[in-house]
């Protein structure tokens, strides 16, 4: 492809008509001692319909759309290389946080150049600045964005394998056949790739021009495939940024101050604790007072000990009742009431922990005149940006390596450990390894933000009329570079000069049903919290406070809350979904009183999600005890159906909505923050309720709808609107009153909270009473 | 710095440090056994179970100078060797049925679910929904059903 991104021709032959035929793609072969085939990362061609106006604009473009066609004119290459072992590899400029991306790629690249998946090595790519906004990981756009190039450059390579085979075996090239990394002409000789993977090398970079595998002759892509990294997972060898062993990073952990966002004052015990055991550095930074360690024991033991003097932070005195007041002040207006019948709704949405189960954590090596960075991050080059401008170096002398991510939820788009890790390792002038305490990750690590949605459904007989929803919420921060991306895009879309926000808001939120006129409308209040998306940005409240609404309207007009929904779909691939799980899970069954189902439908990213739950809300059920956990309502059956459109790994992809599932049961039963002045009152696994075993339904199903688009649609996120939707539809039919507070359970406390000061807990001792 | 000596992974150890060094550090910053994570360093999360003599334990919770030097721990490192093979019947019965996404706290569940199927073996009977709903170990990926499939086929070939 010619450097100013217009779009390639082949080499050779006229270009192919659109329509029916084969699309040849331009790809690359690297001068290097071994193959090196590459390609660039392309646009998908949905993106083309943009300058067609729309009620409706996530038909024609959504978010994944601006992401790929920001990547048009500035993405670099991506590289695939067969090594003399006969392996395949490839620098995948993603994180793979536990979605399974590298396991898909893998699969990619098997069935393009026929090889094993267990002989593809996929490895996360360096923060790569020439790929501008092609390295930010999020809005289930990688699979989006990549399966064509991937592709691409897997097929370079086989094309090149296959000429040096041609040579080797004396053989034309359309005589040969290659299976299993095997290349084999009619006579019966063959050769392996890695014997052949220095003759197919170039001495000079050169075009080529490919076609792709048709999906008639796929035996790889669309088949249930293991993760790749499951056998390192399950031996404990699979290595997170704590895991590594990069030499003199040791344990450094941060008092952090009581309210959010506070700032260090003065420190009246600095000397005392620069004298306890294993304790080399103590200094104040941005964020409180750092400590480095022989042990993270010895750190978290430092961090108790110090005394600090600390000023107020950005949500000094604020409560969720305090926010709660000024989402309503901030809320646009609804409008006069419609002269026609209507339902109207108001639903509240606490804060939400986006923590991952590994906590916030990097490695930095500052050293006067470079640095070097570890930690799994989904926007890299901003995190490289970032963290140069704050050590006064070049760009260029900051290397980031992206880790394997325990999870992120969307809390890996940020960068906050590895900034604050720089800073540290810069002020004590030696490597630092940074772990955030649990408490910290939670009470000063980033939040879903609190938010109100109100809804109004106007309808007349059997028609609605008009959909207009008012989302008023805490401001959500998104400056991890999709911010950037949108500036640059911004004068490209068909929304008008919206603000950013409003602009994310207008593309991420599908309106499935044809209710008439519809406006939906976001207002932000309040830049004082620390927050991100969690596993979607706005979907989940917006999808349930819609679907909430709609099951108000079908009881409002005698009808059954799946078929009006049936009814008033615009979509065929929604509706199958729909009937896939009404049909699946039995819908409209005569159930005891105390228990219900419930059917929810969301569309995002190209795709199609339709979820069923049932819920016993018996007393016996809710009030099961366990310890130091909330029991509540039980999800007792689950059936989902996904279309993503093409599904690359059927395994990952219900990988991806059984944990959408388990994060919307969390949302809606059990899982919120409770701010009381200036800070959130969990501190554990403990306070904070996420899904556990306990709340874990006995029976799901899920089902992944056959493809009907041929594109792959993003799904890491996909499955949490519905999901949250449905168990609070359940929730609602079960009870007889509708939700409108989530999660339900948010006016009662369930725990004590632990103190401010010291900002952690002791370590406990009695673990040998607790052996069983 | 006092000397403290037991048992890891089938081998004598022997570290010198502080008696209240909670196990979960000397194993990770000592000894540099990484497989036992850290998730929350109070005993909740149990992203770090290990076994103590057989029985899951939390090392993030103990003391290393509470360990005598005929203690063996065991940890997700060295469950395989328990069994004698290259892998662990739970640790194939975790392949076979995909069960980890990011993967960071299935040391800690594949420790746990050993542990688990030991104690209900001893009691002499099967597990049960009781027995999985009371397994406390936070999967914040929501692999959870995927889990207790795994258990049950785990159990079966243990």
């Amino acid at each position: 492809m010619r450097s100013d991104g217009t779009p390639p021709t082949p080499e050779s032959g006229p270009p192919a008509p659109p329509g029916p035929g084969r699309r040849r793609f331009l790809g690359f072969v690297l001068a290097a001692p071994t193959l090196v085939a590459a390609a660039e990362l392309a646009p998908a061609s949905r993106a083309a319909a943009a300058d067609i106006p729309s009620p409706e604009i996530t038909e024609l473009l959504d978010l994944n759309d601006v992401m790929t066609a920001a990547a048009l004119p500035t993405s670099g290459l991506i590289r695939v290389e067969v090594h003399g072992d006969g392996t395949v590899s490839f620098a995948l400029p993603r994180a793979e946080v536990g979605q399974g991306i590298t396991t898909s790629t893998a699969m990619l690249i098997a069935e393009e150049l026929d090889v094993p998946v267990e002989r593809v090595r996929v490895t996360l790519a360096d923060a790569r600045p020439e790929l501008l906004f092609n390295q930010l990981t999020g809005a289930s756009n990688t699979t989006v964005s990549t399966y064509t190039p991937v592709r691409v450059a897997a097929a370079v390579a086989r094309q090149r394998l296959l000429r040096a085979a041609a040579t080797e075996l004396g053989a034309p090239v359309d005589a040969l056949s290659v299976k299993a990394g095997v290349v084999t002409a009619p006579a019966g000789r063959s050769v392996g790739i890695g014997a052949l993977a220095a003759k197919a090398a170039v001495a000079r970079t050169e075009q080529a021009s490919v076609e792709l595998k048709p999906r008639e002759r796929f035996t790889v892509i669309g088949r249930p495939h293991g993760r790749v990294d499951a056998l390192a997972a399950v031996t404990g060898r699979k290595r997170f940024t704590l895991d590594l062993g990069v030499p003199d990073a040791r344990p450094t952990m941060v008092c952090r101050p009581p309210t959010i966002n506070g700032r260090p004052g003065t420190v009246a015990n600095l000397a005392a604790v620069r004298a306890m055991p294993g304790v080399t550095d103590v200094v104040v930074i941005s964020t409180g007072v750092a400590v480095r360690a022989g042990t993270f024991g010895q750190c978290i033991d430092a961090v108790r000990a110090l005394r600090v003097s600390w000023r107020p932070g950005t949500a000094e005195g604020k409560s969720d009742a305090s926010v709660q007041k000024q989402l309503r002040a901030a809320e646009l207006p609804m409008g006069l009431p419609p002269l026609t019948p209507s339902v109207e709704g108001e639903f509240t949405f606490a804060f939400r922990s986006n923590s991952a189960l590994e906590p916030n954590c990097a490695i930095a090596d500052v050293r006067s005149d470079r640095a070097e960075i570890w930690s799994s991050l989904k926007s890299p080059i901003v995190a490289q940006q970032t963290i140069a401008a704050k050590l006064r170096l070049p760009v260029g002398a900051v290397t980031v390596h992206v880790t394997e991510g325990g999870g992120s939820f969307g809390r890996k788009l940020f960068f906050d450990a590895a900034l604050e890790a720089a800073e540290i390792s810069q002020k004590v002038g030696k490597p630092v390894k940074l772990m955030w305490h649990r408490a910290d990750d939670s009470r000063q690590g980033r939040a879903h933000p609190m938010a109100r949605s109100r809804v109004r459904i106007a309808y007349a007989g059997d028609t609605v009329l008009g959909y207009k929803q008012r989302h008023t919420s805490v401001a959500t921060d998104l400056g991890h570079g999709l911010g950037e991306l949108f500036t640059a895009m911004a004068a490209r879309l068909p929304v008008g000069d919206a603000a950013f926000s409003q602009t994310f808001f207008q593309l991420s939120q599908s309106m499935p049903y044809d209710f008439g006129a519809n406006s939906r409308l976001l207002n932000e209040t309040d830049k004082g919290f620390n927050t991100g998306s969690m596993r979607n940005v706005y979907s989940p409240d917006v999808t349930c406070a819609r679907e909430l609404m709609v099951d108000r309207l079908a009881a409002r007009t005698g009808r059954d809350p799946y078929e009006l929904r049936r009814r008033f779909l615009r979509d065929d691939r929604a509706r199958a979904a729909l009937d896939k799980v009404a049909e699946a899970g039995d819908w409209g069954r005569s159930m005891p009183a105390g228990t219900a189902q419930g059917i929810a439908l969301h569309t995002e990213y190209h795709a199609v999600n339709a979820v069923l739950v049932e819920i016993d809300c018996r007393p016996e059920t809710v009030n099961r005890p366990v310890r130091d956990g909330v029991t509540g309502p039980r999800v007792t059956r689950a059936v989902v159906a996904v279309d993503v459109g093409l599904t690359v790994n059927p395994r990952g992809l219900q990988a991806q909505m059984m944990g959408c599932l388990m994060d919307g049961i969390a949302l809606t039963l059990t899982s919120g923050l409770h701010l009381r002045d200036g800070h959130f009152l969990e501190a554990s696994w403990d306070n904070y309720f996420y899904t556990r075993q306990w709340n874990t339904p006995p029976e799901l199903e899920i089902v992944v709808m056959p493809d009907t688009t041929g594109e792959p649609g993003g799904a890491g996120e996909l499955g949490v609107a519905a999901s949250m939707a449905a168990v609070a539809c359940a929730y609602g039919r079960a009870t007889g009153t509708m939700p409108t507070s989530f999660p339900i359970n948010h006016d009662t406390l369930s725990f004590t909270p632990k103190p401010t000061v010291p900002p952690i807990p002791a370590s406990p001792t009695d673990g040998l009473d607790h052996v069983r | 710095m006092p000397k403290h000596t037991f048992r890891l992974n089938g081998e004598q150890v022997t570290v010198d440090v502080a008696d209240e060094e909670r196990l979960l550090w000397v194993l990770r910053d000592v000894l540099g056994v990484t497989g036992p994570k850290y998730g929350c360093g109070i005993n909740v999360c149990k992203a770090c179970t290990s076994h103590l003599n057989g029985r899951a334990v939390n090392p993030c919770a103990v003391p290393v100078g509470a360990l005598k030097p005929t203690d063996e721990i065991t940890t997700i490192e060295g469950l395989a060797d328990t069994a004698g093979a290259e892998l662990h019947p739970m640790q194939q019965a975790w392949l076979d049925l995909d069960v980890a996404q990011c993967g960071y706290c299935q040391p800690g569940q594949i420790m746990a679910a050993v542990a688990l199927v030991r104690r209900v073996t001893e009691e002499g009977r099967d597990i049960t929904e009781a027995d999985l709903d009371g397994i406390r170990n936070i999967c914040r990926c929501g692999t959870y059903p995927r889990i207790r499939a795994a258990i049950r086929a785990g159990a079966a070939r243990m």
